[in-house]
């Protein structure tokens, strides 16, 4: 693989993301962007009592935040809510097998996307 | 197929002619030129006379008008600084244009605190300093004017003689940043009526670690690094002899082959253009559409960020730039280094979007089945990167697109 300051892992992520695309009637949905880098993150979530039974992401971003969101939706797929909430951006780019210093900031828009989905989910199974 | 080299406005490989000059610099002729009377220091001596007859050649200067320098960034830094520290008793105003390279932008916190007044210099969507503003914001105060010939990044290259004009009739010198023209395209110092330019020769097949600075005759400059008399006084410190003699090399071989290259590289960066647009939906180009750098190809693509395209091309063998600031602030430790590029910001396109620019800039040997190649990969990264992005998405469902045409 081309040598670059990205870990293998990271680059694996980049080139075949996992669980890219959309979740139509998503249960929760979090998007955020960072205004530093204009890069916006989508993360849609499906779940079935409190799992976490599917999770899908869109990015327009570095190579950093493909691989931060695709490996977020691996974290998280099976976990219980309260699991995934303590899901910090450390544990992404320690599964990530680290970022460059610069690129913190895109596994940390990872773990925002993922707090703004779960907030959704609530505030939509309050609204009934 | 081997790798597809398109970022030569970054750097260009030394020519095998230019390393084969060089070399006997290193071993057998290592003498230091300082001491000309012994027979080791005599021959490198001569070298560099003879280099500088051939750099001062390129750019129709006298050689007496040629400082050898360690980089494009000394010769800024020593035309800049120097012009203004000389001249201060004129006046105390500086005009930067807002597309300078960093190692002239970067000067202004330092001479400010020096007491000088450092403004900058409008652009235009294209990349042309905006003479009007220029005009504006002269006084007659103003000593010193820094506008680069040609920016590497959207490749726009600018009315240097016109600049020129205006400024020698009003006494105010121009420092021009030389580095993306000279080697590249015809460039006379004369014509153009710079008072120093710099020079970098591994713009153009030369070494890296030797540039020069043109300093027209009878020009005031302080110079900064005291030391020994080499270069006039003006750069003290025992010459870089291999550098030197490969960057009079590679100065010889451009003139030589000057027409043929900008020939070659035109076209191949027409069809490199035509095929971009034409095969990919919204794509825009930046930087002038006709004075620009032969070899220069520039645009962003909407719902593309630039890194993961430049990572792409990467993996499908090919090498570019991003004015992403993502990819270009890479290994920057401070978040806040997070900046779009200034350059693409001060042509007017928006910062969320600057982030998908990619330049590529070919060089003299490239072919004509590279930019094939290229061609045929991109619109499948393309396609694949909008089908990740939530902004395409969005503007799909919406019928807004994402970005202004610029
Ligand atoms: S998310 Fe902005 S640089 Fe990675």
């Amino acid at each position: 693989m081309a040598k670059g300051p990205y870990s293998d892992k990271v680059m694996d992520h980049f080139m075949n993301p996992r669980n890219m695309g959309e979740i139509e009637d998503a249960d929760g949905v979090g998007e955020v962007g960072n205004p530093a880098c204009g890069d916006v993150m989508k993360l849609y979530l499906k779940i079935e009592g409190d799992k976490i039974v599917d999770a899908k992401f869109k990015t327009f971003g570095c190579g950093a935040a493909i691989a931060s969101s695709s490996m977020t939706t691996e974290l998280i797929k099976g976990k219980t809510i309260d699991e995934a909430l303590r899901i910090s951006n450390e544990a992404v780019t320690e599964a990530l097998g680290g970022l460059p210093p610069a690129k913190q900031h895109c596994s940390v828009l990872a773990e925002e996307a993922l707090k703004v989905a779960l907030e959704d989910y609530k505030k939509k199974k309050e609204q009934g | 197929m081997d790798r597809i080299y398109l970022d030569h406005a970054s750097t260009t490989p030394v020519d095998r002619q230019v390393l084969d000059a060089m070399l006997p610099y290193f071993i057998e002729q290592f003498g230091n030129p300082s001491s000309a009377l012994i027979e080791e220091g005599g021959m490198p001596n001569k070298a560099i006379d003879e280099a500088r007859n051939k750099v001062a050649k390129l750019v129709n200067a006298e050689k007496e008008e040629i400082i050898f320098t360690g980089s494009a960034t000394e010769s800024n830094n020593l035309a800049i600084k120097g012009l203004a520290l000389a001249n201060k008793d004129k006046g105390k105003k500086i005009l930067i244009s807002d597309i300078e390279h960093y190692s002239v932008m970067n000067q202004a916190d330092f001479l400010r605190k020096f007491g000088f007044e450092v403004d900058f210099i409008k652009v235009d969507n294209y990349g042309i300093v905006d003479l009007e503003d220029l005009k504006n914001k002269l006084t007659d105060n103003t000593i010193l004017v820094s506008v680069m010939h040609a920016n590497l990044e959207i490749g726009t290259i600018e009315p240097i003689e016109e600049i020129a004009l205006f400024l020698m009739e009003r006494g105010v010198l121009l420092h021009s940043d030389g580095t993306g023209t000279c080697g590249r395209i015809p460039v006379d110092v004369k014509n153009l009526g710079v008072d120093t330019m710099t020079i970098s020769p591994h713009q153009f097949y030369g070494p890296k670690g030797v540039a020069a600075l043109y300093m027209k005759r009878g020009t005031k400059l302080i110079s900064f690094i005291q030391g020994g008399s080499q270069e006039m006084g003006y750069r003290a410190g025992t010459e870089n002899v291999p550098g030197i003699v490969g960057f009079g090399e590679a100065a010889r071989i451009a003139m030589e082959e000057m027409d043929e290259r900008v020939e070659g590289l035109t076209r191949l960066s027409r069809r490199l253009w035509d095929g971009l647009a034409s095969s990919i939906e919204y794509i825009h180009f930046t930087g002038h559409p006709t004075k620009r750098l032969p070899g220069h190809t520039s645009f962003w693509i909407e719902f593309v960020e630039g890194e993961s395209l430049l990572l792409w091309l990467n993996l499908n063998g090919i090498a570019s730039a991003s004015g992403s600031a993502c990819a270009s602030n890479m290994m920057a430790v401070d978040e806040t280094g997070l900046r779009a590029s200034h350059v693409l910001t001060a042509v007017g396109v928006p910062p969320e979007i600057c982030s998908g620019s990619i330049s590529f800039s070919l060089g003299k040997d490239n072919k004509t089945e590279e930019v094939e190649h290229v061609l045929s990969v991109i619109p499948g990264i393309v396609k694949r990167l909008m089908g990740m992005s939530p902004l395409y998405e969005k503007a799909r469902k919406s019928g807004i697109s994402m970005g202004k045409e610029v």
